[in-house]
């Protein structure tokens, strides 16, 4: 470790990799969904595209503003979820939410590399830019199921507790 | 004693006692006074000591410890129209500059139709520029914009394009507090005057860091934070001409604004008093004196002089750094004592993350400016901001941890 302690463990090679050449960057021509989600405090932006293949995310696109921390967390996002089905894609959205606030990582779900995320967790005013695009996930796949359009999300009053499950999706819905 | 950079001594940091403290197992670099100043111990006692020796509600114990605060809440008045160079019935105590930027926009509704136009900046901060948005989609009223140059100043040039008859109020910073530009508001304010409209100056970013009193302006009312200047939080101001304020409707009522209370009707009580309802903030106002006491024995011109030096430095020591975008006006003379900016390399979150491992603190985000990002083409700037107790050397530990956060992104 330098002499940045624990800034080493927050920026590790693996974040600082999807920052710099973020996966998903290529917008989707025809999206069945797209969301926006916002983090006010800091106006952190992103924008989801997704396309279904029945209860499976098929492709998705992600267009991330901001900080390495938002826009590593939405790479990852493209990378794990595309060919999942949405059930599994809320799992890993739980599963990393849990992480964050310091609970062991879940032995049933792959995290992939938002396990390198991890560090988050000592930097609690951080903890929204990780959450940002997850529950911009959330919120896009309900409106889909709900026949709505997605609504803007925010992580304002998410607090630092940001709980993306707020929104409840479980398989086969 | 050795001077910071000839105009503040050095030894001003010693009446701070948070400055002492460490911060990630650093001494705190504190480079976010334009958020909120830190407090000078005599503050700070003031504050206890109204709690501990003199607190009761104001206005209406008949009782010595009542007449105490009382004393001590109307003397805070006294002591800043002293200090603007106005009435005390000029001054209103209120929460926040926000809370009486609110009062205005709302008291003064009653005196507008639709078709009237109020003219802000882009570069206010959300305090003077929501409330106004708000009241312009109550009353059917157009909201112009004065826009923002590239060189972060007032496009005066077009003033006379969105300022005519149909103005009815003009709302405009006198420092912005991302660009640090020191608006020429006086020459606006003297405009928008001479054809009728109300003019409204927020002086949240310079009240208490440059001798400033209210007729420069040329103002009908301004506002500011007591917690700006080395005050304590939770107490703002609302200082007006008098007619003005006797053509301001009060927004909240309650108890301490009446006069009397019939079950068909109430009188108000008189400016300013009409503008206070409720328990105010006592125990700050008794303590804001202190502020203005200690701002007072430096001296605001020294003040001054010390936050130009300081941005002076600091703008220097920024340009020296590769690739660095920074904002607002060149001359550290037409600036307050803070800078914005922006490097490509590294996100402002993540620096500001990484400079406070480092101790350093400094502002990242939007600094409640979003309609000004957008003009400078960003969501988000770094802000480093300086107070009296601030050093060269602290700048220079700025700058280090720059290039150290541009080492954890580097390839
Ligand atoms: C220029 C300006 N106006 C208004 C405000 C609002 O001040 P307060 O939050 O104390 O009401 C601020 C504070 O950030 C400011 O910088």
């Amino acid at each position: 470790m330098s002499t940045l302690g624990p800034i080493d463990d927050l920026y590790r090679e693996v974040i600082l990799d999807h920052h710099r050449s973020p996966r998903g960057r290529e917008p989707l021509t025809d999206p069945d969904v797209e969301a926006e989600g916002k983090n006010p405090s800091c106006g952190d932006e992103v924008t989801l595209q997704l396309k279904f293949d029945g209860e499976t995310i098929s492709q998705v696109g992600v267009l991330a503003h901001g900080c390495a921390i938002s826009t590593s967390s939405g790479s990852m996002l493209a990378d794990l979820v595309e060919g999942r089905t949405v059930g599994e894609a809320a799992r890993i959205a739980e599963a990393f939410r849990q992480v964050l606030h310091g609970k062991k990582f879940p032995t049933d779900v792959d995290l992939g590399d938002l396990e390198a995320l991890e560090g988050v967790q000592k930097f609690p005013v951080r903890i929204k830019c990780a959450v940002l695009p997850w529950v911009t996930l959330l919120d896009a796949v309900l409106a889909q199921r709900a026949g709505r359009d997605p609504r803007p999300v925010s992580t304002e009053g998410l607090g630092d507790d940001a709980n993306p499950m707020n929104m409840k999706i479980t398989e086969g819905q | 004693m050795k001077p910071v950079t000839g105009t503040v001594d050095a030894a001003v940091r010693e009446r701070f006692p948070l400055l002492t403290r460490q911060v990630n197992g650093r001494p705190l670099v504190y480079l976010d006074s334009a958020a909120t100043s830190q407090k000078p111990s005599a503050v700070i006692e003031a504050e206890a000591a109204f709690y501990r020796t003199s607190n009761a509600n104001v206005h209406r114990g008949l009782h010595t410890l009542g007449d105490e605060a009382t004393r001590l809440y109307e003397g805070c008045r006294d002591t800043t129209a002293r200090w603007l160079g106005v009435e005390s019935a000029q001054v209103t105590i209120q929460r926040s500059a926000t809370a009486a930027l609110n009062l205005v926009a709302r008291g003064w509704e009653h005196h507008l139709v639709p078709g009237d136009a109020v003219l802000v900046t882009e570069m206010e901060h959300h305090a003077n520029f929501v409330p106004w948005q708000m009241l312009a989609k109550r009353r059917g009223i157009e909201l112009r914009v004065l826009p923002v140059t590239d060189g972060g100043e007032l496009d005066l040039a077009r003033l006379d394009e969105f300022l005519d008859d149909r103005v009815k109020v003009v709302a405009v910073t006198h420092v912005s507090n991302v660009l640090g530009t020191v608006n020429p508001v006086a020459e606006i304010t003297s405009r928008a005057r001479s054809l009728g409209a109300l003019t409204v100056v927020d002086a949240a970013q310079s009240v208490g860091h440059r001798p400033l009193a209210f007729a420069e302006l040329e103002a009908d009312l301004m506002v500011f934070s007591a917690h700006k200047c080395y005050g304590p939080m939770g107490l703002g101001f609302l200082v007006g001409r008098a007619e003005t304020l006797a053509n301001l409707e009060p927004v909240e009522g309650g108890g301490e604004m009446i006069e009397w209370v019939r079950l068909e009707e109430t009188t108000w009580a008189d400016v300013p008093h009409r503008f206070e309802a409720g328990t105010p903030n006592v125990a700050a106002a008794a303590a804001f004196p202190a502020a203005m006491e200690f701002l007072e024995e430096i001296g605001l011109d020294a003040v001054r002089a010390h936050e130009v030096d300081l941005t002076g430095y600091a703008l220097e020591k920024l340009r020296a750094v590769d690739g660095l975008v920074i904002y607002g006006p060149d001359d550290p003379t037409r600036r307050g004592g803070l800078v914005s900016f922006h490097d490509p390399q590294v996100h402002p979150h993540d620096m500001s993350t990484i400079l406070d491992q480092l101790g350093i603190a400094i502002r990242a985000g939007h600094h409640c400016a979003q309609p000004l990002h957008r003009r400078l083409g960003v969501v988000a700037t770094s802000r480093a901001s300086f107070g009296v107790h601030t050093t060269t050397g602290e700048i220079d530990a700025l700058i280090d941890g720059l290039l150290e956060s541009r080492k954890v992104f580097a390839l």
